[in-house]
């Protein structure tokens, strides 16, 4: 193991280890911190210059229950959440499907199709932008959660493609050959040998495929306006110009953006850092 | 207020809705209409929604849908929800703003509108709603820019209201010689410091001078322009700005003011109501008519006016204009501008201005004081392109003047590359 | 039946060739439809003037020619500042590399409770770019920020960070910064993990130890995490987008832009809409990415032929 183990180190280095890790974390997350003590802040403090400080009084009730009552909030939270689960749940399945023939099926263009996958994953979105705004446009889906829903799911294919077929190839072959012996048919091998053995990479890819799209700001400016449709993380924005410089309720109204993610993130974190580091090791 | 203007409404319905097209034919507006607005300020938005509420009340077998837009992010949107699937109504400005969606097909004509005798009572603005020898749409509200300052700390250091630039001057190096800047401003949107340039370079060279720059006929690099910056300048290198106003936004320089940081702010009427919220009183809050510059050019001002159109692609167009003259009534206008709702200028000329200081004062001034004429600010009269690379260059001109030689060379690059 | 039998038997006869095309079929429509045809479709937009409203104009280069200075005029001022951000968030993005790893060693112990510092360490990254953005943005105000309450204390500052051009997209880097890092260290404990302890062994008995045995022994174990790191480092340097938006808008006087948002704002922004000059844009930056892709793929090839 590296470093070498705390317990085989010099007392003096094991105490200044237990020291140093809740001061690096204090530090590391420090902005956290700060945004989560500015939620519970009066906004008298703000005006009285203590922005760092302690808060004067409580007002956690005050400032979540604002934001939840009196903001667009709720509809944004919600928009998202119907942004992301449909986004998922399109975006696994068709990459299962193309993993699966990229990666048990030999056939000519079979590299050439997977890293063309690959290379899409990794364009920058502007190139996209004015012609998948167009796109939308024309199909009437300007401003509707599907238009959004349907382009990540399509983006989101390229890098789930690149997970499941690297994942498949990793499966035992022998498998789907005995399979194939007993006459099974290829999508019977699909549905009952195959799927089964990839349930770490579907939820692997299922949390971070949330978090991804939970958090996308650039395409839900692009290809949405308003309350009727936007995620949270361009909400907030809008929130920012509602209560300009009230940074209690932005701050709470941050937190709770930032929350859905973060319990996914807690709940599966296994599988979430399964699929973050696919590849990092050999 | 809504009961105010319930029973406004009811003496509208018996008079003058009931002599309108729609009515008169014998059936009553029927379907849906779609309203985009970009009122979403709180005080605005209470405004809109009380307006649709009364207007759907009018109107039982129509169903009025309402959608409020950040204002901010309404610019941007406003040309997709114009090109596909349009609401019936949306808001917009004024005069050059217009130009693309006129352009493009994507508002409707509606002169057809203003040749009713009813729009008699708009005529004052039917400059600004008109391109190309029609009218595409209709204003709601307009309201005065100038010199918000606070009347206590001028009274403390003994400061009167200046009418010349000397004076300007020497009640702001009073304040500063007593730790308290001249202005208040935030840079980080831009558009504030177009209004700075708008009243300094039509006070220095004029309303024509200044239209004509707007126009693209006349050179950035020209001496008359180089001398509104030079008096812009003077203002700089006293330190009359605050410190940091590129990091802020208008809202975020507010508390300067209402701290007693800052003594003025040359802002539109809107700020009324900012600065009311933040705790002034009418006693510490005034307003004056930015100064002379130049004794040989008239006064000249800023009062962008906000308007309605209704889209090419309107679903309901009887209804959408139904809409619109029902905003620019007297009485809807009367109520909406009142210190209430809007607190700006009603654009029906037999509505009645809100009993508020401002606003009298406004109106006064741009009824009886402007006689150089009405812009509608920076970012509505220039071209679009022009009005974002300029208001660039104002704002590093205003922290960094020293610059302003290659601020000037960019501007005619780009001036020369639009407009020719 | 007599000519049912036959069709079965096709497909069953080809069922191996077939499958794969039926299952690849539905990604592959929607790919081609919104990433592959897009990408061609900015190439053509770029050759014409369009507002995003009426009819296109052709006007062949002349986009190309404006951004990079072509004949008698300027190269594009905001181009050219867009383009050096880009390389200065390159650069300094691979910072999160090394502090990522530096990081990761530190955590990489098995005392109680560090499965919670490994995860807390990371929580940067699960959370939107949009409130790093506003968090960093207090946290540099120019009055009443930490920075300069924390500055004050050494006697320094106060600085404006987002408020200087020479500093603000330094200012916007280093937030960006603090998630991405956090991303290079779970990628690096992973590694770490899956270090052959016997190798690290043999290597302490030959003497080994601190820095050299890092570059010597560690390291080149670590490979596979380095490559991916790099990989997402880089494209998410490539795409810092929300961060500027949110804290400063491209200002001040423009200089925080990098061509992802210069792109932005001539195509969509309030005064912008001038299609085919954002598409051009758009073709440099896809053409500076395609570097890397390119050597990414060039990278993956190896490994798939190596693989085999």
């Amino acid at each position: 193991m590296f470093p070498t183990p705390l317990e085989k180190t010099s007392r003096r280095w094991q105490i200044s280890y237990q020291v140093l890790l809740p001061l690096m974390l204090i530090i590391w997350l420090l902005p956290l911190i700060a945004v989560a003590n500015f939620s519970i802040k009066p906004e008298a403090d703000f005006v009285n210059g203590n922005y760092w400080g302690i808060p004067s009084s409580f007002d956690a009730f005050s400032n979540y229950g604002k934001v939840f009552f009196e903001s667009n909030m709720p509809r944004y939270l919600w928009n998202s959440l119907f942004i992301t689960i449909p986004t998922v749940i399109g975006a696994v399945a068709l990459s299962c499907m193309a993993g699966f023939a990229l990666g048990i099926y030999k056939f000519r263009s079979n590299l050439l199709i997977f890293f063309i996958f690959i290379a899409g994953n990794f364009v920058p979105f502007q190139i996209l932008m004015v012609p998948v705004r167009d796109l939308t446009v024309n199909m009437n889906l300007y401003d509707t959660k599907t238009g959004l829903v349907l382009f990540h799911i399509a983006f989101q294919t390229g890098f789930c493609t690149l997970f499941m077929r690297n994942f498949i190839r990793a499966l035992p072959f022998p498998l789907i050959e005995a399979a194939r012996v007993e006459g099974i048919s290829e999508w019977r091998i699909f549905l009952f040998v195959v799927l089964p053995l990839m349930k770490p990479a579907l939820a692997a890819l299922a949390v971070l495929i949330f978090t991804f799209i939970w958090n996308d700001y650039f395409w839900a400016v692009v290809l949405t306006q308003g309350p009727t449709a936007q995620p949270v993380t361009a909400g907030i924005t809008e929130f920012n110009s509602q209560f300009r410089a009230a940074y209690h309720l932005m701050s709470a109204g941050s937190i709770v953006a930032a929350l859905p993610p973060v319990a996914m993130f807690f709940l599966m974190q296994k599988h979430f850092i399964a699929g973050l580091t696919l590849g990092a090791v050999k | 207020m809504h009961s105010i203007l319930k029973t406004s409404l009811a003496a509208l319905v018996a008079a003058g809705v009931t002599a309108s097209p729609a009515a008169a034919d014998g059936h009553a507006l029927s379907g849906e209409l779609n309203i985009i607005s970009d009122m979403s300020n709180p005080a605005p938005r209470a405004v809109m929604e009380g307006m649709v509420e009364d207007f759907d009340a009018l109107h039982p077998e129509l169903e009025v849908n309402l959608t409020i837009v950040d204002r901010e992010a309404w610019k941007t949107q406003i040309r997709n929800a114009l090109g596909a699937n349009p609401p019936d109504v949306v808001n917009w400005y004024a005069a050059n703003r217009m130009r693309p969606y006129v352009d493009a097909g994507l508002f409707a004509d509606i002169s057809d509108l203003w040749a009713e005798p009813e729009f008699e009572a708009l005529s004052s603005t039917k400059g600004a709603m008109t391109l190309d020898g029609a009218q595409w749409g209709v204003p709601y509200t307009y309201y005065q820019w100038g010199v918000y300052y606070r009347k206590d700390i001028f009274e403390e250091y003994g400061l009167n209201e200046p009418s010349n630039w000397d004076e300007e001057k020497a009640n702001c190096q009073t304040l500063l010689d007593n730790g308290v800047k001249c202005y208040t401003i935030g840079t980080k949107f831009l558009w504030t410091a177009g209004g700075w340039f708008d009243y300094i370079n039509s006070r220095t060279n004029g309303y024509d001078f200044h239209v004509a720059l707007a126009r693209g006929e006349i050179e950035w690099t020209d001496d008359r322009v180089r001398q509104t910056f030079a008096n812009w300048r003077e203002l700089i290198d006293m330190g009359a700005f605050i410190d940091d106003h590129q990091t802020y936004s208008w809202q975020e320089a507010l508390p300067f003011m209402v701290n007693g940081e800052a003594a003025s702010y040359l802002m539109g009427n809107f700020s009324v109501a900012a600065f009311r919220d933040g705790g002034l009183t009418d006693d510490q809050l005034d307003f004056y008519q930015f100064p002379v510059i130049n004794p040989d050019v008239d006064y000249a001002e800023d009062a962008p006016t906000d308007t309605f159109h209704i889209a090419s692609g309107a679903q309901n167009m009887d209804a959408a204009k139904e809409f619109l003259r029902f905003v620019t009534s007297a009485d809807v206008q009367t109520e909406i501008n009142s210190g209430s709702g809007l607190g700006q200028l009603p654009v029906n000329a037999n509505a009645s201005i809100d009993d508020d200081k401002f606003l009298k004062e406004g109106f006064d001034m741009l009824s009886g004081n402007a006689g150089g004429g009405i812009m509608q600010f920076f970012d509505r009269d220039f071209d679009a392109e022009m009005a974002s690379v300029g208001m660039e260059g104002l704002q590093e001109f205003m922290v960094f003047p020293d610059n302003l030689d290659d601020i000037l060379g960019r501007l005619e690059e780009t001036r020369q590359r639009i407009y020719n | 039946m007599a000519t049912a039998a036959p069709t079965r038997s096709w497909y069953k006869r080809n069922e191996i060739a077939i499958t794969p095309w039926l299952f690849l079929l539905p990604a592959m429509i929607f790919f081609a439809v919104y990433v592959i045809i897009p990408i061609g479709q900015s190439f053509w937009i770029s050759l014409h003037d369009w507002d995003g409203l009426g009819e296109k104009t052709w006007v062949g280069t002349a986009n190309y020619e404006r951004l990079l200075g072509i004949g008698d005029q300027n190269m594009d001022r905001k181009f050219t500042v867009s383009f050096w951000n880009n390389l200065k968030w390159l650069i300094l993005y691979l910072l999160a590399i090394p502090a990522g790893l530096f990081i990761a060693l530190f955590l990489n112990q098995t005392v109680t409770g560090i499965r919670f510092y490994k995860s807390m360490f990371f929580f940067p990254f699960v959370i939107s770019q949009v409130v790093v953005g506003l968090v960093f943005s207090w946290f540099y105000l120019p009055r009443e920020g930490l920075l300069n309450a924390v500055l004050a204390v050494f006697g320094a500052g106060p600085v404006n960070i987002l408020g200087d051009p020479t500093l603000a997209t330094y200012g916007i880097i280093a937030a960006g910064l603090w998630p991405q890092t956090a991303y290079c260290m779970i990628l690096y404990l992973t590694g770490l993990n899956a270090v052959d302890p016997e190798q690290v062994e043999a290597a302490r008995l030959d003497g080994a130890k601190g820095h050299k045995m890092l570059w010597y022994v560690i390291l080149p174990q670590l490979k596979p995490a380095t490559f991916i790191a790099f990989v997402v480092t880089i494209i998410g340097a490539l795409r810092s987008f929300d961060l500027i938006s949110v804290m400063t808008n491209g200002g001040p006087f423009g200089s925080t832009r990098v061509l992802s948002f210069y792109m932005f704002e001539e195509s969509l922004s309030e005064f912008g809409f001038r299609m085919g000059y954002g598409a051009a844009i758009a073709v440099v930056l896809f053409f500076l990415m395609l570097g890397f892709i390119t050597y990414f793929l060039y990278s993956m090839y190896r490994d798939e032929k190596g693989a085999h």
